[in-house]
């Protein structure tokens, strides 16, 4: 076991039971020892009744490791991963409205071409773009259209899977695999994993 | 088969499906209609508690006296939030409890309506799980996997808040309906290659050294502890929690580590090559300075909660698993061994640190009362206790002979366990023995309770090391706070005996050592409840001690050293 004392930011996915309070059970956890959960994206799995959340918190390794032990035990979360370094992709999203009068809109239309985001909402004085990948390219983008006026940044916080081909023996992340009672094993799909 | 019931009565008959037989609560408005079914399940004894806190403390001493699934009732808002510090109590020290609350009805709830608190947003950190029950048809389910919940993997408090118009509401119940847990996860039988890793160290060891912790206890391996400990021939440290896991009149009986625990524990465990840890989670009253501790050994850590697993103390190899089944595992793969050399080195380190010393005095110390309790009762007694100096007198000075016989808040330090735990204790063992060893200041943190032990007949018998002295708070001041003594002093103590009489209790109070005796006998011989008012030195320090966070390298072992 590495040990590092140093605050880094750590991924935690979790497959959790649909109830209320789940969530302010898990960010309880965090709360108690006075972490900032840095983003948090939470939605519907591929299991109907169970959720899956992805959450980046700040914390010596240690610590957050052991906050997930403590994860794993509470009574609606059915499976904690600790994906940090795992072979995973992940994405964000992230919908910008910046303002883009006639005199500079040509200039944003040709970020968004080259960052690949896509505009979906078109003001007189602003456009609204979406763009999906890693944090620092959207960081990236973000810095750029600050000059022109940035009206509004709404980000999902990051979404994370394991890849869909580990090689054997490589570190998934689990805690606990040894419990006996039901876990869900979930299927590894073989489709596209494409990089960030 | 499915039954048409109303709310209330989905609570009783899962109540008795689980076993329960005793209930400890106080009624109030909203969980008036559970009260108001009560008379229909004659089978479901409850007990009226004079305070919520106590009704938990009751729920809990009665749990941990018998290993069942204590039950507490409270109704809405103040009812609900004094269960807290019992619940917090039990989650600490890992008890199996099932605490029923009722809540406002349904459309009056996140109102602010009269009686209302967010009792489930308040014990989520304090329990191992809870609930919030919208409607009857889920009533039944929820109280099924709450006892379920309770009882099984490592054990702990579960609250269930039920609206007032949810105890009313008709609904079906029943009572074979599956339960539905998906996340949650008992281990199963330990792996065998972390076994096999256990066994090797433990065979390969020359100064190996058991610490029994409350987990011992939870999973009743008394026998499967003995069994090890005798065959390859092991010094066994109970934790504080573990007290009773073991006879303490074995031979390899080895006391209790740390903060004021026995120096030869504290010894033994520092010299060791080889910890043995089967369920404590290496508590801060044990560890201290975890960099200093235990440095030369290896470390073993059996437990049932992975999560405590490398929580404050890093391990050379650990055991996942219930213990008693651990035990079973494990003893077919130990060596017999005689460790003859290091079991004459405990020999020694007991006869020269023995830890024990009362005072000489012509006064009568807190020390006095506990050695002649236990040597009046035989250490056969049930015991329990507060928290500060009469607890760790109690737990060094009586000598525990029977299984699970101490119940004491070691985690949560909660003054004032005291007094109801000894009810629930009597409740659940009605033919045995039991001594409320108290603190004068917890004692009167939950001293209403007394009217509950009149009330039904429990006989009791309270022992209050009464120096009108905050005890341990006197001596912190004294050592680390440089004398500055604030609020340590009682100086308006009701007269105990005289309070014995206004309950309708038996009153004797105890001044001198040669009375000890007499007394502990003639409140033994009493048919009912007593409290026996021991006024003892007023200012006495208690030893050996560790100072928090530090180790053995600044263990007191008496004073003026």
């Amino acid at each position: 076991m590495t040990s590092t004392n140093r605050t880094q930011q750590r991924t935690i996915s979790a497959l959790v039971q649909d109830k209320p309070g789940v969530l302010a059970r898990i960010s309880g956890l965090f709360r108690r020892r006075g972490f900032n959960i840095a983003s948090l994206a939470v939605g519907r799995s591929e299991t109907s009744g169970l959720s899956r959340m992805t959450f980046v918190v700040e914390g010596p390794e240690e610590v957050v490791k052991h906050v997930a032990a403590q994860l794993d035990r509470l009574i609606d979360v059915v499976e904690v991963r600790d994906i940090t370094e795992s072979n995973i992709v992940w994405r964000e999203l992230a919908l910008i409205k910046v303002k883009a009068p006639a005199k500079t809109r040509g200039e944003v239309l040709e970020l968004t071409n080259v960052y690949r985001a896509n505009v979906i909402d078109i003001g007189v004085q602003s456009l609204t773009l979406e763009i999906s990948g890693g944090r620092q390219k959207i960081d990236s983008l973000i810095e750029l259209l600050r000059k022109f006026g940035l009206l509004e940044v709404i980000r999902t916080g990051r979404v994370a899977t394991l890849r869909g081909t580990l090689i054997e023996g490589e570190n998934d992340g689990l805690f606990q695999s040894d419990a006996s009672s039901p876990t869900y094993i979930l299927p590894v799909t073989s489709g596209e994993s494409g990089s960030v | 088969m499915s039954k048409h019931l109303s709310g209330s009565q989905i609570v009783c008959e899962a109540l008795i499906k689980e076993g329960v037989d005793v209930v400890f609560g106080i009624p109030g408005g909203a969980i008036l209609p559970l009260y108001g079914v009560l008379s229909q399940y004659p089978d479901l004894r409850h007990i009226l508690s004079r305070h919520e806190q106590g009704a938990a403390h009751s729920a809990d001493g009665y749990a941990r006296s018998t290993g069942r699934v204590g039950v507490a009732f409270a109704t809405s808002g103040p009812g609900a939030t004094n269960l807290v510090t019992g619940l917090a109590t039990a989650m600490m020290d890992s008890v199996p409890m099932v605490a029923i609350t009722g809540q406002v009805g349904r459309a009056a709830i996140g109102t602010d309506a009269f009686q209302e608190a967010d009792i489930t947003g308040a014990s989520m950190p304090l329990t191992k799980h809870n609930y919030l029950v919208m409607r009857a048809d889920d009533l039944g389910a929820t109280l099924h996997e709450a006892f379920h919940i309770a009882r099984t993997g490592r054990p702990g408090p579960v609250l269930i808040d039920i609206p007032k118009d949810v105890f009313t509401e008709m609904g079906n119940y029943d009572p074979d309906a599956s339960l539905n847990l998906p996340g949650y996860k008992i281990p199963g039988k330990a792996k065998e290659h972390e076994v096999n890793a256990a066994a090797k160290l433990i065979n390969e060891s020359e100064r190996p050294v058991i610490l029994a912790g409350h987990g011992v206890i939870l999973s009743q391996a008394f026998d499967e502890l003995k069994q090890f400990a005798e065959k390859a021939q092991i010094p066994v440290v109970t934790t504080l929690l573990g007290i009773s896991s073991f006879p303490e009149d074995h031979v390899l009986s080895t006391g209790f580590p740390g903060m004021h625990g026995m120096a030869y524990a504290s010894l033994a465990v520092d010299q060791a090559d080889l910890i043995i840890n089967f369920g404590s989670r290496f508590d801060d009253r044990i560890v201290g300075d975890a960099k200093r501790f235990s440095r030369k050994s290896k470390k073993i850590h059996v437990d049932i909660d992975p999560a405590e697993i490398n929580k404050t103390i890093q391990v050379d190899a650990q055991v996942v698993g219930n213990i008693k089944d651990v035990f079973g595992q494990l003893l077919p793969k130990v060596k017999q061994n005689t460790h003859v050399e290091w079991l004459q080195h405990i020999e020694h380190l007991k006869a020269e640190h023995p830890s024990l010393r009362i005072p000489e005095s012509d006064r009568l110390m807190g020390q006095h009362v506990v050695k002649a309790l236990s040597d009046v009762t035989k250490g056969e007694a049930i015991i329990t206790t507060g928290v500060g100096q009469h607890q760790m007198w109690a737990a060094q000075h009586y000598q525990f002979k029977n299984a699970n016989s101490w119940l004491s808040s070691g985690g949560a330090g909660t003054m004032g366990y005291e007094v109801p735990s000894a009810i629930g204790a009597q409740v659940g063992n009605p033919d045995k023995l039991i001594w409320s060893i108290c603190g004068d200041g917890g004692f009167q943190m939950t001293m209403m309770e007394l009217a509950t032990a009149v009330e039904n007949n429990l006989p009791v018998k309270y022992a209050i090391l009464n120096n009108n002295h905050l005890g341990m708070i006197t001596q912190w001041q004294d050592f680390f706070y440089g004398g500055d003594f604030q609020a340590e002093t009682y100086t308006a103590n009701p007269d105990f005996v005289k309070l014995a009489e206004a309950y309708g209790m038996k009153g004797i109070r105890v001044t001198k050592q040669d009375e000890l005796e007499t007394a502990i006998a003639e409140a033994n011989a009493y048919d009912g409840p007593v409290i026996v008012d021991f006024v003892i030195e007023k200012v006495d320090d208690l030893y050996p001690m560790i100072p928090a966070g530090q180790s053995i390298e600044e263990l007191i072992e008496e004073p003026n050293q």
